[in-house]
């Protein structure tokens, strides 16, 4: 009995060790590494999948990406716990500089926003280059929309569209607007099950496999541009942040060799981002 | 039909390849929810044990407290851990958030009320039995704790895989206060919910079966012990 039990003991014993072991050894990297707040699109289009390696190993740095709403990135950046912001809603973003938060803002990429919905279209607007037109007249059908509902960049876009075409969505909340609070992916899952038109960037689309029904209606208006900004987390503000480190992606991000890397990322033949950093005229 | 047919068939291989991004999926996932348990079972161990056997002023209070954590959402223990950790937070000079460790401690908050319940309701009836036997013979509150754990030790078992249950499986407060990184805060089931939402159902499905096979192999495991420590 006390030989078994003995065992058993040693057993127990064996496996705490490890686990302990095991987790300390994965706490610690010996690396540098740069904490970047960065929104679902890059993430979930296997944008960075791609990228971060390319700079690694130009750099020896590595970057770990919290993906997460443009909204939440923000205020992660906001309380200091990343270095590095890259998001992609234009007016937040110059708030956030504004405040002082951050700092160096740099355009670096866009992409575009487009409509998917369903192959039977009852809204009838597949084919349009209008996307206010369209928004209009899926209010005028209340056919079924999803959004996003979780102040992300797209949901800031999606919000904008509807103001500008004079409609108050939060009236028909819960009818033929559903507002999903949740990532592209899911809010996508959610449109493919419901057969209901949804807006995406066109990277998370391209990405997606669950597509079931869904397809692209509209697109093309100069007013689905998503324009993509990195900028590093304020250090004046936030001592802890890696200056050096984070400027030194912001730096590849929009040298030519991480330009060319982000024109160079396709899905099946498609390019999903569009490098379009310039220089600041001085 | 035809995506759990082909999620069966992708588990099956990844689990057939060795796939090693899995792997380290994997060991994270175990590293982090059975430090967690260990850690809980610190706490709770002797917590439920004092609870069942000391008789003080706000016990009833704090049994009912304990019981009432036992459903404490994930998200908002993620929350709060979260909030702890953070720059601006009391613990935030340690730069902790993002890391497995914040994980561990999230986790250990969540479980640690499952195992100090669980332990109380063993203990408690273990005291009503031997307890005046024990304070007869002349061993004290405190000397008798170890002696119930002890003759109790085939429920701790079960509190053990109780809270390692929830621990694997939850994915709410893993979620806020590791952030998800891959190859760093990436475990099974932010894994499941991330491939979920690129719309890749049959693999998220795939890694749930593996999650499921994980979990079974850890009962076995747990169950041969307590056949030698409980029955022997």
């Amino acid at each position: 009995m006390t030989s078994r039990r003995a065992l058993a003991i040693r057993l127990a014993a064996f496996i705490i060790l490890a686990a302990l072991g095991s987790s300390t050894r994965l706490g610690v990297a010996a690396e540098p590494f740069i904490v970047v707040a960065s929104t679902t699109s890059t993430e979930q289009s296997g944008l960075f999948q791609y990228l971060l390696p390319v700079f690694t190993r130009a750099s020896g740095i590595k970057v770990r990406v919290v993906a997460v709403g443009t909204g939440q990135a923000l205020k992660i950046g906001e309380r200091g716990d990343c270095d590095v912001v890259f998001v992609h809603d234009e007016p937040s973003e110059l708030k956030f500089i504004a405040n002082g938060f951050g700092v160096d803002r740099r355009e670096v990429m866009y992409n575009d926003f487009v409509l998917v919905g369903p192959e039977s279209d009852p809204a009838r607007v597949d084919g349009s280059h209008d996307i206010v037109a369209a928004f209009k007249k899926i209010a005028a059908a209340e056919a079924p929309f999803v959004s996003r509902g979780d102040d992300s960049g797209t949901d800031k876009a999606e919000k904008r569209l509807w103001a500008e075409a004079g409609i108050d969505v939060k009236a028909s909340s819960g009818r033929w607007y559903r507002d999903t609070g949740s990532g592209m992916g899911p809010t996508l899952n959610t449109a493919a099950a419901m057969n209901a038109y949804t807006l995406s960037d066109r990277g998370t689309w391209l990405s997606f496999k669950n597509r079931q029904e869904l397809k692209i209606v509209v697109e093309g208006d100069k007013r689905l541009f998503n324009q993509y900004g990195v900028m590093l987390v304020n250090p004046a503000k936030h001592p802890t942040v890696k200056r050096d480190l984070g400027l030194k992606f912001i730096d590849w991000l929009t040298s030519s060799e991480g330009q060319e890397t982000i024109a160079a990322y396709k899905i099946d033949g498609n390019q999903l981002f569009f490098p379009n950093y310039r220089k600041p005229q001085s | 039909m035809h995506d759990i047919a082909e999620a069966l068939n992708l588990a099956t291989g990844l689990v057939a390849a060795l796939d090693p991004n899995l792997g380290r999926i994997v060991v994270l996932s175990l590293a982090v929810s059975l430090t967690a348990v260990v850690a809980a079972s610190v706490i709770g161990l002797p917590a439920g044990a004092a609870l069942a056997v000391f008789r003080f002023r706000f016990r009833a209070g704090a049994v009912i407290a304990v019981n009432a954590l036992l459903g404490l959402p994930p998200v908002v223990v993620g929350l709060a851990v979260y909030l702890l950790l953070s720059r601006p937070g009391p613990l935030g000079p340690l730069g902790l958030l993002f890391t497995p460790t914040a994980m561990i401690l999230a986790q250990t908050v969540l479980v640690a009320p499952i195992v100090t319940a669980l332990v109380h309701r063993a203990v408690e009836e273990l005291w009503r039995e031997y307890g005046d036997a024990l304070l007869a013979d002349g061993a004290s509150r405190l000397r008798a704790i170890p002696l119930l754990l002890s003759i109790g030790r085939a429920s701790l078992v079960t509190a053990f895989l109780s809270g390692f249950g929830r621990a694997i499986s939850e994915v709410g407060a893993i979620i806020v206060v590791g952030g998800n990184i891959a190859n760093v805060t990436r475990t099974m089931t932010t894994t499941i919910a991330l491939e979920t939402s690129k719309g890749e159902i049959a693999l998220a499905l795939a890694l749930g079966i593996v999650l499921i096979g994980i979990s079974l192999a850890v009962s076995a495991t747990t169950f041969t012990v307590k056949r030698y420590v409980g029955y022997a």
